[in-house]
């Protein structure tokens, strides 16, 4: 089947699909988190009336505003993409996707756009307190629309509370609690806000570097360096701590994308965390066609890998090529080679019931109905590994591995290091040296673009480590997609990488030269 | 024992008219809140409001209507036929892909 789809129309579509992701997430984590910090500034000022707070809030909020306005509606377009290109599991999704995408609307719109405009226009407008309850519910409203959009995507990396409706070709929503606490989407949304947070904390500390390089603001840029540093660090620590929950989860319903991002081939037990690696080409393949890529060097803890997915050093983790011909006992994942059989045994089943209704035999299309669509071992037994069918062969649910891995690596060592930025801010505060330091204040600086980098990785390796899957097991990209001319997807890329590209530069812009004139008097 | 007091019809209209007013001036309240809010934009404000609607304009006027139609919705009358168009192309097997 891969081999009959226009690889063409595949790549552009996703490449598209990616590009427009990319760019709106350039948007979205600074105002998940920089809105919590401006809420946080805006609270002392309450308490304590001191008006040096009220300038500060107001500069941060500035930026904030900024953020906020460029990044509006840029999310709109992927839902325009997935009516477009991606036509066929737009259908296939059903009110899946659908319901936490307009609850995701109204809240954004009702929400945000209310107590945004109290925020910027109710100065001195409205009392003190209740401009400070709009900044909190801007936050706090912000970070539940990513709510919405996080269990949206949590259900394709891990498809629950739903069946399979043969006459519409769709799946419906039977169990809205198990797709809002699908453990990928909790993880997934701790994960990602908490990133979140934690970028806007190395933006504020960056920016106010900036001031102490220039010799300016000291009283407000040291006191913002101490609230993004003391939210930041905890930030970054519970972005760690997620972080192992959701590796934790991978191993389990995401198995291969697990073995991928740690290049691991061939499972063993206490098996070590690759810490840094670099892959080289090899001449051994998976099975066949792909290519095994093994290690020029690697920097390995012993055992880690084992402990962190199942708690001790004795526990197995299987590897690529263990998940292709065994699968894992322990965890009750079958191999790539029998969810293949049990997803060929649902597409005929699913076939013969096309059959029976085409020829209208309607007692046989009933039965069809009945005893397998209407049953729940058939639809948990077979019809989840549905996906499969469309495999030429098990390497073909294996991911790019060098990409998973690289990307992967690279958020966990930036991961590490912001935890570093956040605690030498701290010492150097406590000391009362830091404008002293300026290789310091240099390297603050210089993690803005790092912590958008880092947080880009992880969703690369979130995305790209599922494939070949648009919803895992259930459905590839390749049969997902809409059979639209690749030129018209092509137009559209150039279309968006032009649009998304001024849009950037016009925040940058603005935003650069709101931080020159620096905050108000 | 307390009797309720019935409101007379005079009494109604007033209370119906006191919370007209008190309705109408809340919603003045609020254009005003706006209209201010919009009046005295700062400068980045401006800058900012005019990439919101060009973006938007550019997103919804051009991007939606000449470049993404919902493919089923253009090309199947009604929900069957697209049921029936999905379905195939999700059955459809090796051997007998085109």
């Amino acid at each position: 089947m891969i081999e009959n789809v226009d690889l063409s129309l595949v790549d552009w579509s996703r490449a598209q699909f990616a590009l427009t992701a990319i760019y709106h997430w350039l948007f979205v984590p600074l105002t998940l988190g920089l809105s919590f910090i401006v809420a946080m500034m805006e609270t002392i000022y309450v308490k304590t009336g001191k008006e040096e707070w009220k300038r500060m809030t107001r500069f941060w909020m500035t930026l904030f505003g900024i953020n906020f306005a460029i990044g509006v509606a840029t999310g709109i377009i992927l839902e325009f993409e997935f009516g477009t290109n991606w036509s066929n599991y737009s259908w296939f999704v059903g009110d899946i996707f659908g319901a936490p995408l307009a609850i995701e609307g109204i809240l954004a719109f009702f929400l945000e756009s209310t107590f945004v405009a109290v925020m910027f226009f109710g100065w001195n407008k409205v009392s003190k307190k209740f401009h400070l309850a709009s900044t909190w519910l801007v936050a706090i409203g912000a970070n539940l629309s990513a709510l919405w959009i996080l269990v949206a995507n949590a259900w394709m990396q891990n498809p629950v509370g739903m069946t399979f409706n043969p006459d519409t070709a769709r799946n419906e929503m039977v169990n809205f609690w198990a797709v809002l606490f699908n453990p990928v989407a909790v993880d997934k949304f701790l994960h990602t806000i908490f990133s979140g947070f934690l970028l806007a904390s190395v933006f504020v500390m960056g920016i106010s570097a900036w001031f102490m390089l220039k010799k300016r603001e000291e009283w407000l840029t040291k006191r913002s360096i101490l609230i993004a540093a003391v939210f930041g660090l905890l930030s970054s620590l519970m972005v760690a701590f997620t972080g192992d929950m959701s590796a934790k989860t991978l191993a389990k319903v995401q198995p291969v994308k697990f073995a991928a991002m740690e290049a691991l081939y061939d499972g063993s037990k206490d098996a070590g965390l690759v810490a840094f690696g670099v892959l080289k080409k090899s001449d051994e393949k998976i099975l066949e066609k792909k290519e095994v890529k093994d290690f020029a060097m690697k920097i390995r803890i012993p055992g880690l890998l084992s402990i962190m997915t199942g708690g001790s050093r004795d526990v197995f983790v299987p590897g690529i090529r263990d998940l292709i011909s065994y699968g894992d006992s322990v965890r009750n994942i079958l191999s790539i080679s029998e969810m293949m059989q049990r997803g060929l045994y649902a597409k005929e089943v699913l076939n013969d019931y096309k059959r029976a209704k085409m020829l209208n035999d309607k007692e046989q299309a009933e039965i069809i109905k009945n005893e397998y669509f209407g049953s729940r071992t058939f639809l948990e037994e077979n019809f989840r590994y549905f996906g499969y069918a469309f495999l030429n062969s098990p390497e073909d649910a294996v991911p790019n591995v060098p990409v998973a891995f690289y990307t992967f690596h690279l958020m966990v060592m930036l991961g590490f290091f912001f935890i570093l930025v956040c605690m030498i801010a701290l010492f150097l505060l406590y000391r009362g040296s830091l404008q002293k330091n300026k290789w310091f204040l240099w390297v603050a600086l210089l993690s803005i673009p790092l912590v958008y980098i880092c947080s880009e990785a992880g969703w690369v390796t979130a995305e790209m480590g599922r494939q070949p899957w648009i919803i895992q097991d259930l459905m590839p990209v390749s049969v997902a997609v809409s059979q639209i001319s690749p030129g018209a997807v092509m137009t559209t890329f150039i279309l968006f990488a032009v649009l998304f590209t001024a849009l950037l530069a016009a925040e940058v812009s603005i935003m650069v030269k709101q931080i020159k004139t620096g905050p108000k008097h | 024992m307390a009797t309720k007091q019935e409101t007379s019809p005079e009494q109604f209209k007033l209370l119906m008219k006191e919370q007209q007013k008190k309705s109408s001036s809340l919603a003045s309240g609020v254009i005003r809140f706006y209209y201010d809010g919009f009046r005295t934009l700062s400068e980045w404000g401006k800058q900012v409001w005019i990439v919101i609607l060009i973006k938007l304009f550019i997103i919804f006027a051009i991007l939606k209507l000449f470049f993404f139609p919902d493919f089923l919705k253009k090309n199947y009358a009604d929900d069957t036929q697209r049921s029936e168009y999905v379905l195939d192309q999700i059955t459809k097997t090796p051997d007998t892909d085109d």
